[in-house]
C-alpha cells in the first residue's frame, strides 16, 4: 500500500479569511484536528505494493508449509483402538455391563522405533464434552478449594450437586463422567517376560492448572479429613482423595483429573494419558516390536457410539502430527503465488488507461 | 385601501391566477400537509361542518369571541374544550409557550419509554429479560445489560442536556415583560400572565407578546408602525391604523381601562396578512382587518407607545400557527438502517430456529442416549429445541449490534463538531460560525438532490444599491474619472461636499459627480430631480439625520442616491414636499400622486414649481413608460440599449420621464380626478382611467439600474452544486420579474433556457390529465407508469411559476369550494356513496396532478417559484419529497421560511441576520449561502462516506464475530455453546473492535477538501446511494460470513486431532477460544485498517492499540491473580499463556488472518484497476492534481443585448404610502412639519410666501 505523507495540506489549507489578526470570540480554532487536517498517510493499493505483497507472502508460506508438513511426517504415531465393538476385538465382552472388572488385551506393533519422549493419549470420540449443558456443570470455586463451595456447591452442577444430603465433591456432570479406564503397556521381548513400559502420570496437566486453577480444601492433616463432609461423584468407584497415593496428585490436584475437567473443543478429542520419558540418547524410548495394551475396561461409550483409542505419538517443535496445516500453508503460499501473477497480468493490461485525463467529472 | 386590497384576495380564486398576488390558500392547504394521503372524516363530523358550511358565511367565520378586559368572560363554560375525560380546558390558550419535552419527574419514565419505542432498544430489554430465564440463558447477564445500560445512559443524558436547553429558552420568552392592565391601572406584567382579552401597552422596539388588536398609539390618527422581520423575512416597515373611534376615546389609561368591547372574530388560523372580526362597542359595530392587527414576532418601531387588545395569545397566535408541526426528522440511512436491522433479525430468527430444530433432532439421535449428559430434567427432545431456539437468539444477538445506534450518533455528534469548528464556514464580519443545530442529519448532507432557497436575504443581502444610471442616453456609474477615461481601478466618490449625504453609497463614476457639479446638461440634474420627488418615502428626523422609511427598499435606494447626489428629500406635508437642490431648499406644492400598482407598474407625481409650472413626473417600468412615451424621443433608442446593458448585469432597472403640463389642462383633468376620487363603486378602476389620461406624451429622462445584492459567491456556488447533480428551486414571496432576474443573476438561468410559465406548463399538464384519464381512468395509478417526459430532451430549461397557478395547477382550492357547492347535504345513502366516491376521484385525480406537476418540475434544470406564501413553499418542498422519494433541502433566512424548513429532509438557516426564526427551526445554520457548498460537497460528502464505511464494517464485524457460533454449533450438538469466552462476547463490541472504526467514522477522507470542491461530480455517489444500500448490505454480510468461516473452519483443521508442543493436547474448549478470538480481533482490526483510506496518528494508535488491548486484557483475565479473586467468574485461567506459548497456534492464527484478509485486498485492487471510481481515480493522482494547484474558475459568460428578460420593475409588491400621504393621516399635526425637519428659517420663510 503506498504511503502518502499528507502534512503540507497543514501548510495551505488554511482559510482566507484567517488574516484577520484580531480574535472574535467565537471564531473557530484553527487547528489541524478541529480543520480536519491531522497528518495522515492516505494508503491506496497500487501495483507497486499489492504485487510484491502476494508475492513474498507467497514466498513465506510454501516453505512454513514444507516445513510444517515435513515435521509432521516424520511425527510417530499409533493409534489404537479398543472400543470392542468389532466381536473379534479382545475388548468385545467388556461391552457388557455385567463383566467388572473387565481387562482386555490388545496386541499390536511398531514398526519403526519411537524416539525421544512419547506421549500416550487416550482419545475419545462422538463424546460431546463441548455441550452447553455439559460443560457449565462444574464449580470451579469448588475445584478452587473454597470451603463454602465444597459444602455448597454451585447450581450449575445439577443434577450431580447433591447425593444423599452430602456435597458431591468434586461436583457436575464434568467430573461425575470422568475417563475411568487404566492402560497399561507393555513390551514383549521375549514371549514369557513381557517389559512394563514406565508411564509417568505427572506432568501432564497444565502448569497453571495444576497450581492455580485446582487445589484442595485447606485444613487438615489428611486429604481425607478435608473432604469429610462430602460424597463422591455418582459414577466414581472410590472418592476423590483416593484417586492417587501420592499426596501432590490426589484429590483435586489429581493430574488426571485436571485433564478430564479440561474440556475438550471438538466430540473427537484426546487427552494426554501418561509420558513414557526417554532413557538415555542412545535407546530409543520404545524401540520397534511387539507390544500389548494392558486395558481395565471401565468406561462406557458403546451407548452413545462412541469409541474410545489410545494412541502413542512423539512430538515435534509444532506438536504432534497434523498435516492439514502444512498443506493449508503450501495451498495458501501457492494461491497468493499465483494471485500475484494474475493480477501482474491483469495490471498490465488496465495500467495504460490510468492517467488525470480520464477523470471525467 | 386597506378594505380594497383584501378583497382583492379574497376574490382571486374566481379569476385567473394573478401572477401579482400572493394566494392564501394556506387554511386548506394545512391538512394536506399534515397528514399524507386522503384523511377520512367521521361520518358525524362531516355532517355538522356541512352544515356550518350552509350557514351564513360571516357566523361561520367569527366564532372567536373576546371581551376586553374581563377575564371571567373567556372562562364560561361554553369555552371549554374536553381533554381528557373530564378535565376541561378553556379554548383560548395562555400566551405561555412550551417547547420542552419533559419536567424533572417526567424525564425518567418517558425518556425510557421514548427510547424503548427504539425497536432495538427494546429488543435488547427482551433478550435481558430472555437471559434471566433459568433453562434458556447461555450468556451472562452482564453481557447484554453493561452495553444497554451504556446505549440508554449516553442517549438520556444527551435528551436532558436538550431538553434543558429548551427550558430556558422557554422561561426567557415567558418572563419577558409588558405592561398589562390589571385593577384599573397599567402593571408591569410577564407574557405568560397575559390572557385573551387583556389590554397591554407596548413601547417603541418592543416585541409583540401576542396577537392584539390595535386600540391607539401615541402616533397621530394611531398610525403604529411595526417590522416583521421575524415573521416574512422584510425588514422595511409596515403601518398599522387603529380604528378612529377606538383612536378618539382610547388614549388615556382610565378610558383603556374601562373599555368594555366585545371582538368577534375569525378562529385562530396561519394566514399572516388576513383577519376579519367586528368590534362591537357603544352599541355600534365596527368592522376589523389585518390593518389593525398587531401579530405576535413583530416589533414596534418609530413609535412611542402603543395599546393594544389582546385576541389571540399563545399557541392561537398566527406566527405559532404559522410554525406547523415539528416533525422528527430521521436520514434515509437510518431508515435504511433499521430495515436491515429488521432483516438481520429475520436471519436471526430463521438460524435459531434451524439450529433449534438441529438440537431437537440431535438430542434424539445422540443426546438421549449421552449418559454423561444427562442433566436431571425430563424434557422432550423437542422441547430441549424449543429451549435452545431462545438460547441462540440470546448467543447471536450480536448480529443485531447494540452498539450500533450509539455508535452512529457518536459519529454524527463528531462530524457535528466539525461543522461548527470549521474555519472556512465562519463568517469573520458577523462572528458567526457555523453551527449543526441537529446532530442527527449529517450524511444525509451528502444525499441531496434538491436544494429549495429563499431569495430574499439567502442568495441576497436584502440590500438595494443604486448602481448605474443612464441620462439622456449617457451611461453613468462605470469606473471613471471626472473626465471620462475608464480606470479598473479607481477611488470611490467623495460625497463630502454634500452635507446631507450618508455616506453608504460606493459610486465610482467621477465624471457623474463633475457633471452635475458643473450643471452643463439639465436633464442631470432633472433626473435626480425626480428621484427626490417622485416617491412615496416618509422622512424621519432623529438627531438631525435623515431617516427614510419606504415601502420597498428598491424606493428607498433611489431616494437615498438622489440624496447623495445632492438631490435631498428633506420633507413633506399633505401637499408639499421640500427638496434640498444642492443645497438650495425649495419646496414644491404635490397636486397629485399617482401611486404605484401593480397593474400601472409605474407612479407619477404632479407637482407645482415655486415658479408657478406644473410639472408630472414619472417612474416606472421601461415597458410601460415607453408605450406613453411621446414620439418625439430623441433618447429613446440609447435608453433602450442601456435598458439592456442593465439587464444583463442583472440589474433592476427602471424608467424615469416627465412631462410639463398646462395649466389649463391640469384645471380640466383634476376635475375628472377629483370625481374619480369619491366614485363609489369600482373607485380604483375609474382611478387609473384617469391616471392613464395625464401619464401620456412623456419625455424620457433616463433610466436606473439597482443591484439587488447577491451574497458573495452565489453564482460559483450554485453552477458547483449544479455540477455535482443538485437541483436548485428557488422559492420566493417577491414578483415574477425579481425573481427571474435574480435567477440570471445568480446563473440560475442563462441565455440559452427556455424559460416556462404556469400558463405553458398548465397546458401541458391538462393535455397529460387527459391522455391519462383515456388510457386508465380513474385506475391510472394501477396501470404502470407511464414516463415520457414533458419536454423534448437536450434542452435547457427552466419553469417560473406564481403561487396562484401553483394553486391552480394542483388543484389546491377551487375544487374544493366548488365540489362543497355542489354537494350539500347527502340525504340518501346513495347520495352519500356518491359523495365519498367523487371525493375519492378527486383526491386520486389529485395526487396525479401533483404527480404530473413535480415530474414536469422535475424535468427542468431550474425551478423558480415566486408570490408563494409559506405554507406553499413547505408545500413544494413536501410535493417533491413525497413524489420523487428524493433527499431535500431547504435554506432561508426568515419567519417565513420556517415551514419549508421544517418540511425538507434537512432545512438550513441562515444566521446573523436580525429575525432569528429560521435559524431556530433549522438543523444547520451558517452566515452566506456560498457556504453551503462546503457544507454539500465537503461536509456531507465525508460524512456519507464515513457513515457509509461505518454501517458497511460495522455490519461485516458483528457477521464475522457473531457466525463462529454457527459454524462452531455444528460440532457441539447445537448446545448453543459459545464459541468464545463471555468476557471476550462483552468486550468485543465495546473495547477491541470499536475505537478503530469510530475514528474512521470520525476522521476518514477519501479526498481531501480541496479536491471535492474541485470534482463536485464526486458528490453523484451520495445522492445515488451507491455506498450503502442493500447489495453492499448483502456484500458486507457475505463478506462477514466468509469471515467467520474461514475464522472457525482454519482453526478446526489445525486443531482436529493435534497436540501441543509440549504433549499436552491443545484441543481443549479453552485454546480453541481463545485462538479464534485472537484471529478474530486481528482479523477485523487490519481489516478497518484496509478500509481507512486516511491514517491519522491516532487511526494507527487505536488500531494496534486495540489488539494490544486485546491482548492485555486477556491475559489479565487469564491470569492466576484474577483467579484467585473470582473463581467463578474467570474460568479460562491460564489459557492465554498456555495456547499463545506454541508456535502452532501463532501459525494458525497468521494463516486464518491471512486467508481472511489477501482476498480483500485483491479484490479491492482489481475492482481499482479495472473498475475505478472517480474517487479512485483521483486519490490515485492526489499528487499530480495538487500540482496542478491553481485551478482556474470558469470564465463567467457575459451576456449583453438581450431584451427579452429585463425590466425588473424596481418595485417591491406593496403599494406605496401615496393614500396615507394625500389624506394627511401620518404628519404631525401638532408641530409644525417644516419645523421638524428644517432648522433654518429661510423655509419657514417660504413656506409662508408660499402660502
Amino acid at each position: 500500500m503506498a504511503m502518502n505523507y499528507n502534512a503540507k495540506d497543514e501548510v495551505d489549507g488554511g482559510p482566507p479569511c484567517a488574516s484577520g489578526g484580531t480574535a472574535k470570540n467565537r471564531r473557530p480554532d484553527n487547528t489541524a484536528f478541529k480543520q480536519q487536517r491531522l497528518p495522515a498517510w492516505q494508503p491506496i493499493l497500487t501495483a507497486g505494493t499489492v504485487l510484491p505483497t502476494f508475492f513474498i507472502i507467497g514466498l513465506i508460506f510454501i516453505p512454513i508449509g514444507i516445513g510444517i508438513f515435513v515435521t509432521s511426517n516424520n511425527i510417530r504415531e499409533i493409534e489404537i483402538d479398543y472400543t470392542g465393538t468389532d466381536p473379534s476385538s479382545p475388548c468385545n465382552k467388556c461391552l457388557s455391563p455385567d463383566v467388572t472388572p473387565c481387562i482386555c488385551t490388545i496386541n499390536f506393533t511398531l514398526e519403526q522405533s519411537f524416539e525421544g519422549n512419547v506421549f500416550m493419549y487416550y482419545g475419545l470420540s462422538n463424546f460431546y464434552q463441548n455441550h452447553r449443558r455439559y460443560v457449565k456443570s462444574r464449580d470451579d470455586s469448588q475445584l478452587n478449594g473454597d470451603v463454602s463451595a465444597l459444602l455448597n456447591p454451585s447450581k450449575e452442577c445439577e443434577p450431580y450437586r447433591r447425593n444423599e444430603d452430602k456435597p458431591i465433591a468434586p461436583c457436575g456432570a464434568i467430573a461425575n463422567s470422568m475417563f475411568n479406564d487404566t492402560l497399561e503397556l507393555f513390551l514383549i521381548g521375549n514371549e514369557s517376560h513381557p517389559t512394563p513400559i514406565p508411564l509417568k502420570k505427572k506432568g501432564i496437566a497444565w502448569w497453571t492448572d495444576k497450581n492455580v486453577k485446582f487445589r484442595n480444601p485447606p485444613g487438615g492433616e489428611s486429604l481425607e479429613e478435608r473432604f469429610k463432609d462430602t460424597t463422591k461423584p455418582v459414577n466414581w468407584v472410590k472418592p476423590v482423595y483416593m484417586l492417587d497415593s501420592e499426596p501432590d496428585n490426589n484429590g483435586f490436584i489429581n493430574e488426571d483429573f485436571i485433564v478430564w475437567m479440561r474440556t475438550a473443543a471438538l466430540p473427537t478429542f484426546r487427552k494426554l494419558y501418561r509420558l513414557i520419558e526417554r532413557k538415555s540418547d542412545l535407546h530409543p524410548t520404545l524401540p520397534a516390536g511387539r507390544y500389548y495394551l494392558n486395558i481395565t475396561y471401565n468406561y462406557p461409550v458403546h451407548s452413545f457410539d462412541g469409541r474410545k483409542r489410545m494412541i502413542l505419538s512423539t512430538i515435534s517443535w509444532m506438536g504432534g502430527k497434523n498435516p492439514f496445516l502444512g498443506i493449508a500453508y503450501i495451498t495458501i503460499g501457492s494461491i497468493s503465488f499465483l494471485l500475484g501473477v494474475v493480477l501482474l497480468v491483469i495490471n498490465h493490461k488496465y495500467r495504460n488507461s490510468s492517467n488525470t485525463a480520464d477523470i471525467t467529472i | 385601501m386597506s378594505s380594497e386590497r383584501d378583497s382583492e384576495t379574497t376574490f382571486e380564486e374566481d379569476s385567473q391566477p394573478n401572477d401579482e398576488v400572493v394566494p392564501y390558500s394556506d387554511d386548506e392547504t394545512e391538512d394536506e400537509l399534515d397528514d399524507q394521503g386522503p384523511a377520512v372524516e367521521p361520518e358525524q363530523h362531516r355532517v355538522s361542518r356541512e352544515a356550518e358550511e350552509n350557514r351564513e358565511t360571516f357566523r361561520k367565520d367569527c366564532t372567536w369571541q373576546v371581551k376586553a378586559n374581563d377575564r371571567s368572560f373567556h372562562e364560561q363554560l361554553q369555552f371549554m374544550n374536553t381533554k381528557f375525560f373530564c378535565i376541561k380546558e378553556s379554548k383560548y390558550a395562555n400566551n405561555a409557550i412550551k417547547t420542552y419535552k419533559y419536567n424533572a419527574f417526567t424525564f425518567l419514565p418517558m425518556n425510557l419509554f421514548e427510547q424503548f419505542k427504539r425497536a432495538a432498544n427494546f429488543y435488547f430489554l427482551v433478550l435481558l429479560i430472555l437471559q434471566a430465564i433459568p433453562q434458556i440463558t447461555t450468556l451472562a447477564w452482564y453481557t447484554t445489560l453493561v452495553p444497554l445500560l451504556m446505549v440508554l445512559g449516553i442517549t438520556a443524558i444527551k435528551d436532558l442536556v436538550d431538553d434543558v436547553a429548551r427550558h430556558k429558552m422557554d422561561n426567557e420568552i415567558n418572563n419577558r415583560t409588558c405592561e398589562v392592565i390589571k385593577d384599573g391601572r397599567f402593571k408591569t406584567a410577564k407574557w405568560k400572565e397575559i390572557q385573551v382579552g387583556d389590554v397591554i401597552r407596548l413601547k417603541k422596539n418592543d416585541f409583540i407578546p401576542a396577537d392584539i388588536l390595535l386600540l391607539s398609539s401615541s402616533e397621530p390618527n394611531s398610525l403604529c408602525y411595526v417590522e416583521t422581520a421575524e415573521l416574512d423575512g422584510e425588514t422595511n416597515l409596515k403601518f398599522k391604523m387603529a380604528l378612529e373611534v377606538t383612536h378618539q376615546y382610547l388614549q388615556r389609561e382610565n378610558s383603556l381601562a374601562t373599555f368594555d368591547g366585545f371582538i368577534e372574530c375569525e378562529e385562530p388560523n396561519n394566514r399572516l396578512d388576513k383577519f376579519t372580526g367586528t368590534l362591537f362597542w357603544r352599541n355600534t359595530s365596527f368592522p376589523l382587518d389585518a390593518d389593525k392587527i398587531l401579530l405576535r414576532g413583530c416589533v414596534i418601531r418609530n413609535t412611542d407607545f402603543c395599546h393594544g387588545l389582546v385576541i389571540f395569545a399563545g399557541a392561537d397566535t398566527k406566527i405559532m400557527k404559522n410554525s406547523g408541526k415539528t416533525r422528527f426528522k430521521r436520514t434515509k440511512i437510518d431508515y435504511l438502517m433499521n430495515y436491515m436491522v429488521y432483516t438481520i433479525f429475520v436471519v436471526l430468527i430463521l438460524l435459531s430456529a434451524g439450529l433449534a430444530i438441529g438440537h431437537a433432532y440431535w438430542e434424539a439421535q445422540v443426546g438421549n442416549y449421552s449418559w454423561y449428559l444427562y442433566d436431571g430434567e425430563d424434557f422432550t427432545p423437542s422441547y430441549r429445541g424449543f429451549l435452545n431456539f431462545w438460547g441462540y437468539i440470546i448467543v447471536l444477538n450480536t448480529m443485531v449490534p447494540i452498539s450500533l445506534y450509539v455508535s452512529v450518533e457518536v459519529i454524527r455528534l463528531g462530524q457535528s463538531y466539525f461543522i461548527n469548528w470549521d474555519l472556512q464556514m465562519y463568517y469573520p464580519e458577523k462572528d458567526t460560525p457555523a453551527k449543526a443545530r441537529t446532530t442527527t442529519l449529517n450524511e444525509q448532507l451528502g444525499q441531496i438532490h434538491y436544494i429549495f432557497s429563499d431569495k430574499t436575504g439567502t442568495l441576497t443581502q436584502n440590500i438595494m444599491t443604486f448602481k448605474k444610471c443612464c441620462i439622456n442616453g449617457q451611461i453613468y456609474g462605470d469606473h471613471r474619472d471626472a473626465s471620462q477615461n475608464n480606470h479598473s481601478k479607481i477611488e470611490q466618490v467623495d460625497f463630502s461636499w454634500n452635507t446631507f449625504a450618508d455616506g453608504k453609497l460606493a459610486f465610482y463614476d467621477h465624471y457623474l459627480i463633475e457633471q452635475i457639479q458643473s450643471g452643463k446638461e439639465s436633464e442631470i440634474r432633472q433626473f435626480f430631480f425626480l428621484l427626490a420627488v417622485c416617491h412615496t418615502v416618509m422622512v424621519d428626523r432623529i438627531d438631525g439625520q435623515l431617516n427614510y422609511q419606504a415601502a420597498s427598499p428598491d424606493e428607498g435606494a433611489l431616494v437615498s442616491a438622489a440624496r447623495n447626489f445632492g438631490f435631498v428629500f428633506l420633507a413633506r406635508t399633505q401637499n408639499t414636499i421640500t427638496i434640498s437642490e444642492l443645497g438650495t431648499e425649495r419646496t414644491y406644492h404635490v397636486l397629485a400622486i399617482l401611486d404605484f400598482n401593480s397593474d400601472r407598474k409605474r407612479m407619477s407625481i404632479i407637482v407645482r414649481t415655486p415658479e408657478g409650472n406644473i410639472r408630472l413626473y414619472c417612474k416606472g417600468a421601461d415597458t410601460v413608460i415607453y408605450e406613453r412615451l411621446h414620439q418625439m424621443n430623441p433618447t429613446k433608442q440609447e435608453t433602450q440599449d442601456a435598458l439592456d446593458i442593465f439587464a444583463s448585469e442583472t440589474l433592476r432597472t427602471l424608467c424615469l420621464c416627465y412631462k410639463e403640463i398646462e395649466e389649463k389642462e391640469f384645471e380640466e383633468w383634476n376635475k375628472k380626478f377629483m370625481a374619480a376620487c369619491i366614485a363609489p363603486i369600482n373607485r380604483d378602476e375609474a382611478l387609473d382611467k384617469v391616471y392613464e389620461e395625464i401619464e401620456k406624451d412623456l419625455i424620457l429622462l433616463g433610466a436606473t439600474a439597482i443591484e439587488d445584492k447577491l451574497q458573495d459567491g452565489v453564482p460559483e456556488t450554485i453552477s458547483k452544486l449544479a455540477k455535482a447533480d443538485i437541483k436548485i428551486w428557488v422559492l420566493t414571496g417577491d414578483k415574477k420579474e425579481t425573481a427571474e432576474n435574480i435567477g440570471f443573476a445568480c446563473e440560475l438561468l442563462n441565455e440559452d433556457t427556455t424559460i416556462c410559465y404556469g400558463e405553458d406548463i398548465n397546458a401541458l399538464l391538462h393535455t397529460r390529465m387527459e391522455n391519462q384519464r383515456n388510457r386508465g381512468g380513474v385506475y391510472a395509478k394501477f396501470v404502470s407508469p407511464v414516463h415520457e417526459p414533458f419536454f423534448p430532451s437536450g434542452e435547457n430549461r427552466a419553469l417560473i411559476i406564481t403561487g396562484s397557478w401553483l394553486n391552480e395547477i394542483l388543484l389546491e382550492k377551487k375544487t374544493k369550494r366548488s365540489k362543497i357547492l355542489k354537494l350539500k347535504f347527502p340525504r340518501t345513502e346513495e347520495e352519500r356513496r356518491m359523495r365519498t366516491q367523487s371525493k375519492r376521484r378527486l383526491e386520486a385525480r389529485k395526487e396525479q396532478r401533483q404527480k404530473n406537476f413535480v415530474d414536469l418540475a422535475c424535468e427542468c434544470s431550474a425551478v423558480i417559484c415566486c408570490r408563494v406564501t409559506p405554507k406553499q413553499k413547505a408545500m413544494v418542498v413536501d410535493l417533491v419529497k413525497r413524489y420523487k422519494k428524493a433527499i431535500t433541502l431547504a435554506i432561508g433566512d426568515g419567519a417565513n421560511d420556517v415551514n419549508m424548513i421544517k418540511t425538507a429532509h434537512i432545512g438550513v438557516g441562515i444566521s446573523g441576520q436580525e429575525g432569528m426564526q429560521a435559524v431556530m427551526s433549522s438543523d444547520y445554520s451558517f452566515a452566506q449561502f456560498r457556504y453551503l457548498q462546503r457544507l454539500l460537497l465537503v461536509h456531507g460528502r465525508w460524512s456519507y462516506i464515513r457513515m457509509c464505511k461505518f454501517l458497511r464494517y460495522f455490519f461485516y464485524k458483528n457477521f464475522a464475530f457473531t457466525l463462529v457460533h454457527f459454524w462452531y454449533s455444528f460440532f457441539n450438538g447445537y448446545s448453543a455453546q459459545t464459541a468464545y469466552e463471555d468476557w471476550f462476547i462483552t468486550l468485543y463490541n465495546v473495547l477491541y473492535s470499536s475505537l478503530p472504526v469510530l475514528l474512521m467514522g470520525l476522521l476518514d477522507q477519501d479526498v481531501s477538501d480541496k479536491l471535492s470542491l474541485r470534482f463536485p461530480g464526486l458528490y453523484m455517489v451520495g445522492q445515488r446511494d451507491l455506498l450503502f444500500n442493500y447489495k453492499r448490505f448483502f456484500v458486507s454480510l457475505v463478506h462477514g460470513i466468509l469471515t467467520s468461516m474461514i475464522l472457525f473452519f482454519i482453526p478446526l483443521g489445525a486443531y482436529l486431532q493435534t497436540v501441543g508442543q509440549d504433549g499436552e493436547a491443545p484441543s481443549d474448549y479453552q485454546s480453541f477460544a481463545v485462538t479464534i478470538a485472537s484471529a478474530l480481533i486481528i482479523t477485523v482490526n487490519f481489516q478497518i485498517g484496509l478500509d481507512t483510506s486516511y491514517w491519522t496518528f491516532v487511526n494507527a494508535f487505536s488500531i494496534f492499540g486495540s489488539i494490544a488491548l486485546y491482548f492485555g486484557i486477556m491475559f489479565d483475565f487469564h491470569s492466576a491473580g484474577i483467579h484467585v479473586l473470582f473463581p467463578s467468574a474467570f474460568q479460562f485461567t491460564g489459557t492465554a499463556s498456555n495456547a499463545l506459548r506454541q508456535p502452532y497456534i501463532w501459525l494458525t492464527i497468521i494463516l486464518t488472518v491471512a486467508v481472511c484478509l489477501l482476498p480483500v485486498i485483491a479484490i479491492r485492487f482489481l475492482s481499482m484497476t479495472i473498475w475505478p471510481s472517480e474517487s479512485d481515480k483521483i486519490q490515485k493522482h492526489r499528487k499530480r492534481l495538487k500540482a496542478e494547484e491553481q485551478w482556474k474558475r470558469r470564465q463567467q459568460v457575459f451576456r449583453r443585448g438581450v431584451s427579452s428578460r429585463r425590466s425588473a420593475y424596481a418595485f417591491s409588491h406593496q403599494r406605496g404610502y401615496a393614500d396615507l400621504i394625500s389624506s394627511g393621516r401620518s404628519i404631525r399635526k401638532k408641530r409644525s412639519p417644516l419645523d421638524a425637519i428644517i432648522a433654518d428659517g429661510t423655509a419657514e420663510y417660504r413656506r409662508t410666501v408660499e402660502s
